[in-house]
């Protein structure tokens, strides 16, 4: 779904707003991870606030909708952000706040319907067909989740309602801040044809210049496309989903559990880093931090990839795919460690890394071929055990003693390392 | 250079020195063949990639002796191909001629002079019974690792005491070791190497059909580092891997808890059976009770099978599980008729031997120590 915003599309009809049938909530916190931080500096509400990493490497995670009207978006590196609006306060994130809120919010959301699909901390799909009798029509399960989320945690979202997912999220978007779009079932063509092309799920850039190419500038123009048209031009599968979109067909259903193909995670260095000493720290915090990640979820994966971005931004990744699957952050730091070593870097560059873990299984019951010489307790425990720390202690309480902070331990730092 | 011999003396020699030659050498010479005509009647083919050698002494008609290097593959294919009739070689200018019949092959020549000097003859440590040799090196290969984690592994580790031998691998999912008597040397013989398993088994294969094979280990190999291996006219040389092997003595259960005998070949067909709906990394299960063992595999909404085959019971009822193809590797090599398994616990180590009779002693000259499969929780 494309990042940018589109203006309210006029309705087609005088008629009151009928939601019957728009079972489907698209629900979005308001720049969530800005709100949530401001609920601790109430001085600054009102203000531009950016929050996001330190120095000028980091991205912009959020930003205050007075800060937005500078042109700040998230995923904007943050020294353009600055340059944007050097007026703006910035704040560093506090992920676990943020989690908190998140869990509250989704708790929230349970006690709604059991069919939730949560697309992200900040924004979920939810299904309310089961919930109308108990609890009123969607419109006013929309408002209702709105107010105790304001009530609860302090903080706005919007909500999108609409018959399905795809119309729903649009809706949302159309709402924000701070407000609540319904699209009647019988609105709902002419309320997608009424979009620029960009606004149509799965149509970002590239989509986008070619439609438009195409002369296609709305949705309704490509409504009128007839379909092998447009199969031929965008290929067989993209064709067909753009048109069924832009009549409003969105076979996709809220699926609760959704199911991760992979999971994994980067790190931007402040500085470009070409110490391999430093990098191998890197994975080990990486694949640490991926494999909690795969076990918090109930999963093993059995392939391990690697991501190196160097100075140059060229990206390469690299995989290798075990006999096994796992979940021990050993076995997947080893794996990527070798994978990086066997990359032969003298001396390169490297601007960012990560660890990633596909081909995710449940772990419940998965089959592990034991080793003759293992121990009765081996590193699998050892996660365990760390695991149940970080629940009771906070994340990193206990890690590895290569990845130790050195800034409050005051230990000398190795050479070369420039974090 | 001239000589003649018969086509299946040659063709059996080429193809023979030339099963190892690496198909792209580091060095072109490597793929040749090294062909010695001696004045005697005698022809010397070898063959050498620094790892392994191998040479074969055949009888021939030598007119005039000479040393000529041709590409092992190519004599290897013409050699098998043309009619059964003499062949005659000479040398003409840079080629090599190869005459049989009406055929006629125009060989490139190879500077021999850039070949390299393969390992001396060694002299042997000892013999060994080609079949029972053959056997064991079966048996022990197939718990070789073929991956490349950890090279060390890859190996056969071989342990000579005395007049015992013993051949142990382990890719660390299961362990198979044999132990046989041989006819060493000296009595107090004392060595250990480390063999590339698959060497091994084309070495044993190549000359197992021989009486008695003769072993050269340590300096009577011709150099630390290397073993060698004769039978008949044909001797081989393999580079020995370098390393520590793993402890592996601790990996033998010291306790027995539940032992079956089955027949060995009704428990390898109900396994290949009931394995088929094993789907990748699943196992199959193993339920030892009175009288008889259940096997099944497939779980929830997968196929399911399941098979029951007569077994003995002594000790607990136990149920187990297994990667269906590491237990018929372990079934495969017992090479008796019945099979004994052994037990502690479903999640430790389970060992594998072979029997004569159902009633009778177990035979532990042969042991293949096998990890279950655990299912995560």
């Amino acid at each position: 779904m494309s990042r940018r915003q589109f203006a309210l599309p006029e309705r087609t009809s005088d008629t009151p707003l009928d939601d019957s049938g728009c079972t489907v909530l698209h629900v979005d916190m308001d720049a969530f991870y800005a709100s949530a931080t401001l609920l601790s500096h109430p001085d600054l509400v009102g203000t531009p606030v950016i929050i996001g990493g330190g120095g000028n490497r980091g991205v912009v995670l959020s930003a205050t909708y007075e800060a937005r009207r500078f042109g700040v978006t998230s995923a904007m590196p943050m020294a353009r952000a600055r340059r944007l609006c050097p007026q703006a306060t910035v704040l560093p994130p506090d992920h676990r706040l943020y989690s908190r809120i998140s869990d509250a919010v989704m708790a929230t959301f349970a006690s709604v319907t059991p069919f939730v699909e949560p697309l992200s901390l900040d924004e979920a799909f939810l299904d309310v067909a089961g919930a109308v009798r108990r609890l009123g029509s969607p419109a006013t399960i929309g408002q209702l989740i709105r107010d105790t989320v304001a009530d609860e945690q302090g903080i706005t979202c919007s909500v999108g309602v609409a018959p399905t997912k795809f119309v729903a999220k649009l809706a949302s978007g159309l709402a924000k801040p701070d407000g609540m779009v319904v699209v009647p079932r019988a609105e709902v063509v002419g309320f997608v044809q009424q979009l620029p092309v960009g606004a149509l799920w799965g149509v970002g850039d590239r989509t986008e210049e070619a439609l438009l190419r195409l002369g296609l500038r709305t949705v309704a123009d490509i409504a009128h496309t007839p379909v092998a048209t447009l199969k031929r031009a965008m290929g067989e599968a993209a064709g067909a989903h753009l048109h069924d979109l832009a009549w409003g067909r969105d076979p996709r259903g809220v699926e609760p559990v959704r199911r991760e193909r992979s999971i994994g995670s980067d790190e931007t260095f402040a500085h470009d880093v070409d110490d391999p000493a430093y990098i191998h720290r890197q994975l080990l915090k990486l694949s640490d931090r991926t494999a909690a990640r795969v076990r918090a979820a109930g999963l093993m994966g059995r392939t391990i990839s690697i991501k190196v971005r160097f100075s140059d931004f060229t990206t390469i990744t690299r995989s290798k795919t075990l006999r096994d699957p796992t979940d021990v952050s050993r076995d997947i730091y080893e794996t990527a460690r070798g994978l990086f070593d066997a990359l032969g870097l003298q001396r390169a560059r490297i601007r960012l890394v990560g660890v990633r873990v596909e081909q995710l299984v449940d772990a419940g019951g998965a089959p592990i071929q034991g080793l003759l010489d293992e121990p009765d307790r081996g590193w699998r425990e050892a996660d365990r055990a760390v695991d149940r720390a970080s629940a009771r202690f906070g994340a990193g309480s206990v890690r590895p003693a290569s990845l130790i902070d050195d800034r409050r331990t005051g230990f000398p730092r190795p050479p070369g390392d420039i974090s | 250079m001239k000589f003649r011999v018969e086509r299946e003396v040659l063709a059996d020699a080429v193809t023979w020195v030339a099963r190892g030659l690496p198909a792209r050498p580091p060095v072109p010479v490597l793929a040749g063949v090294l062909i010695e005509a001696n004045e005697e009647g005698s022809l010397t083919l070898s063959a050498f990639d620094y790892e392994v050698s191998a040479k074969v002494t055949v009888p021939a008609e030598v007119a005039e002796p000479g040393t000529v290097l041709v590409l092992g593959r190519l004599l290897a294919d013409i050699s098998r191909n043309l009619p059964n009739r003499p062949i005659d070689v000479t040398t003409e200018g840079n080629k090599v001629a190869v005459t049989c019949g009406s055929s006629r092959f125009s060989l490139l020549m190879m500077p021999s002079e850039d070949y390299p000097t393969l390992p001396t003859a060694p002299e042997p440590t000892g013999t060994i019974a080609g079949d029972v040799f053959t056997q064991a090196v079966a048996q022990v290969s197939i718990a070789a690792d073929r991956g490349d984690t950890l090279p060390i592994l890859t190996g056969v580790r071989v342990e000579v005491d005395g007049e015992k031998m013993t051949l142990l691998a382990t890719d660390r999912y299961r362990l198979a070791m044999r132990e046989l008597t041989w006819n060493p040397e000296a009595t107090d013989a004392s060595h250990v190497a480390l063999i590339p398993a698959r060497t091994l088994s084309e070495t044993a294969k190549a000359l197992g059909a021989a009486g008695s094979i003769e072993v050269a280990l340590g300096g009577a190999a011709g150099g630390d580092g290397l073993v060698g291996f004769e039978a008949g006219q044909r001797r081989t040389t393999t580079r020995l891997l370098d390393g520590e092997y793993p402890k592996v003595t601790s990996i033998f259960p010291t306790s027995v808890d539940t032992e079956a005998v089955v027949k060995t070949s009704e428990l390898v067909e109900a396994v290949k059976r009931v394995s088929l709906v094993a789907e990748r990394n699943t196992p199959v299960r193993l339920r030892f009770s009175e009288g008889q063992v259940t096997i099944e595999a497939g779980t929830g909404d997968d196929a399911q099978a399941s098979e029951a085959v007569e077994s003995t019971l002594t000790g607990p009822e136990v149920e187990i599980a297994f990667n269906p193809q590491f237990l018929l590797d372990g079934l495969g090599a017992v090479g008796t008729e019945f099979s004994r398994l052994s037990f502690t616990q479903p999640s430790r180590p389970a060992v594998l031997s072979g029997q004569a009779e159902i009633d009778g002693e177990a035979d532990t000259s042969y042991r293949y120590v096998l990890m279950p499969v655990r299912f995560a929780s």
